[in-house]
């Protein structure tokens, strides 16, 4: 009876489960066989299945032929530079939404709300227009500002339904015990949220490393994030698909960990707002 | 409580209530003047660029145009391709990716070994930078060496390699299809919070009721993930119609105009051949086009702030 019960369950749910897996993974996990693939058996057999055909060679030649470190190193300050601007200027404005009830509370959250819905193609070309006038395009900083357009308004709703969660009675009992309203929230509303900005700022970094449109248009020469050094790395007379592939497979390394890794969190937070809807 | 003498504790009360009225906007300062300065002012320019002739580097031969811009666009043929295009994008695109993470869904909320590790894994296309899903699928559909014909013939439901994104009926569906397996993530992880909160004693009640799995399914799994659904749903549209870098890595918009939507088609027009007037008063219409949606989306999501 109960193996019955078992073999049933297999049969709807694991199967399933595991083909709908299957479906998610297999272009990644074929992009990872046509990385290990040598360039010369791929052309001649295909891609390798069995691990007799597999070699680094494509990676080795990724890191000694052509600029991917200093590629990674770019979008590692783009990404990095992305959440600290964003977390810095989301805190405080997060708290003062979700703490304070004033005059054009509502306007100002539709306002970071409305900015997320943006198409990036309408803020692409003018702030292009902007940063050539400001000699900031193919900067670092350039970047940075122009990532932040995405960061800073998804970091604020993100942080004000963390720092809602957290009792207003905490930081009032520090208030009557002497401490001021910015004292409070120093030391004990940002302690308590410091899971959620964690995982927001981990969002951004992976936002941010994964950005393609911004990283093409407004850098691309001096400073080449992995994600628009990845497609240079096509051949010049014949797509070089092993080459390609190690580079995809390493620039998509970083976003995907970090996320394998917060997911539970993350998903916990993206979800809520809607959820409660 | 005295109201007759204000004491020292009041009086303390009154002077942190006057300071607390203009704490939330200093506090509010800082992303503020940044979101203006590089959301907001961005955005006026490429409105008043929409009413002037403007190549780049050729700034001197800029000139105002009122709505030229915008009869011109009216008079393309190519814009109103890349409008139907948008709007078969669209419209496959996110009743595909909610149908397949609706079914993903109802999978992983049963109960089963591994589920951790099955919800783990099948976000990874989520997390995945959007120029490595492009490429990655054109490496895929690839008419020569191509897994995806090598499987088709193999099983003989192809004769011959199909040019997947050469052809052009075929290459839009071919991205939709990229662009499903990139999104249905999103609605399996969303469809699945929400089904978990749904009361399990809903069902007991209605099988003790002899109520069929599908009866279930029809009165009390949909209206309960109703809510998500359509906010979800909602923000996926803008988020579908919004996203063009895999199209861009993918076909460039090509073969011809084929898979120019009205966001790829602003951004070639201003990238390929510099035209920032034309190309901003595409960007604008789509935005206006676009607009509808978003409406609809805060509204719902104001709601909740409200409290």
């Amino acid at each position: 009876m109960r193996q019955q019960g078992t073999l049933h369950r297999i049969l709807t749910t694991d199967l399933p489960v595991l083909a709908i897996v299957f479906f998610a993974m297999a272009p990644f996990a074929w992009m990872i066989l046509t990385s290990l693939t040598p360039t010369a058996a791929l052309s001649a057999t295909g891609v390798s299945l069995s691990p007799r055909g597999w070699s680094l060679d494509n990676y080795v030649r990724l890191v000694e032929q052509t600029s991917f470190l200093k590629n990674m190193l770019d979008s590692l300050i783009i990404a990095g530079g992305t959440v600290v601007v964003g977390l810095i200027v989301s805190v405080t404005a997060a708290y003062a939404f979700s703490r304070f009830r004033f005059a054009g509370r509502k306007l100002l959250m539709l306002q970071f709300l409305l900015i997320n819905m943006f198409p990036i193609v309408l803020l692409i070309l003018p702030l292009f227009v902007l940063m050539r006038r400001f000699n900031i395009l193919d900067t670092h900083l350039g970047l940075i500002l122009a990532n932040a357009t995405v960061a800073i308004p998804f970091a604020v709703w993100m942080l004000t339904s963390y720092i809602g969660a957290i009792p207003k009675s905490l930081d009032e009992a520090a208030m009557t015990d002497g401490c001021s309203r910015l004292t409070a929230l120093r030391k004990i509303v940002l302690p308590l949220t410091m899971p959620g900005i964690i995982s927001t700022g981990i969002y951004i970094f992976i936002t941010a490393w994964n950005e393609y449109l911004y990283a093409l248009t407004l850098g691309g020469r001096n400073v080449r994030p992995v994600t628009v050094a990845i497609q240079t790395l096509i051949g010049e007379y014949q797509i070089e698909w092993g080459l390609l592939a190690a580079g995809a497979v390493v620039g998509a390394m970083p976003a995907t960990i970090l996320f394998l890794l917060v997911q539970r969190r993350l998903i916990g937070g993206l979800t809520q707002g809607a959820v409660k809807g | 409580m005295s109201l007759s003498i204000s004491s020292p504790v009041q009086r303390r009360a009154t002077s942190i209530w006057r300071s607390e009225r203009l704490l939330p906007y200093l506090l509010l300062t800082p992303a503020v003047v940044v979101t203006v300065v590089i959301v907001f002012m961005p955005m006026l320019q490429a409105v008043y660029t929409s009413f002037y002739d403007l190549i780049l580097f050729r700034p001197s031969a800029s000139r105002f145009v009122g709505f030229g811009n915008y009869v011109k666009l009216f008079n393309d043929p190519v814009f109103w391709t890349a409008l139907w295009n948008t709007i078969i994008w669209i419209g496959l695109t996110v009743p595909l990716q909610m149908g397949l993470g609706l079914v993903a869904a109802l999978f992983l909320n049963r109960e089963f070994p591994w589920r951790g590790l099955a919800r783990a894994l099948i976000i990874i296309p989520w997390a995945l930078p959007s120029v490595v899903i492009a490429l990655m699928w054109r490496w895929i559909y690839d008419p020569n060496t191509g897994v995806l014909n090598d499987i088709l013939i193999y099983l003989s439901i192809v004769q011959s390699a199909v040019p997947w994104l050469a052809d052009p009926n075929v290459a839009i569906y071919a991205i939709i299809a990229t662009l499903t397996w990139q999104g249905f993530p999103f609605f399996a992880v969303m469809i699945l919070a929400g089904l978990q909160g749904i009361p399990r004693s809903q069902y007991e009640a209605a099988s003790i009721d002899g109520a069929s799995t599908w009866r279930q399914f029809v009165h009390i799994t949909l209206p309960g993930i109703a809510p998500v659904l359509a906010t979800a749903g909602l923000l996926r549209v803008i988020w579908v119609a919004n996203s063009m870098d895999v199209i861009f890595v993918m076909t460039g918009g090509g073969p011809g105009y084929a898979t120019h939507t009205l966001p790829l088609y602003a951004f070639v027009k201003a990238r390929q051949n510099l035209d920032f007037g034309y190309g901003t008063s595409i960007a604008v219409t789509f935005t206006i086009f676009l607009g509808a949606f978003v409406a609809l989306y805060i509204a719902r999501t104001m709601r909740e702030v409200e409290r």
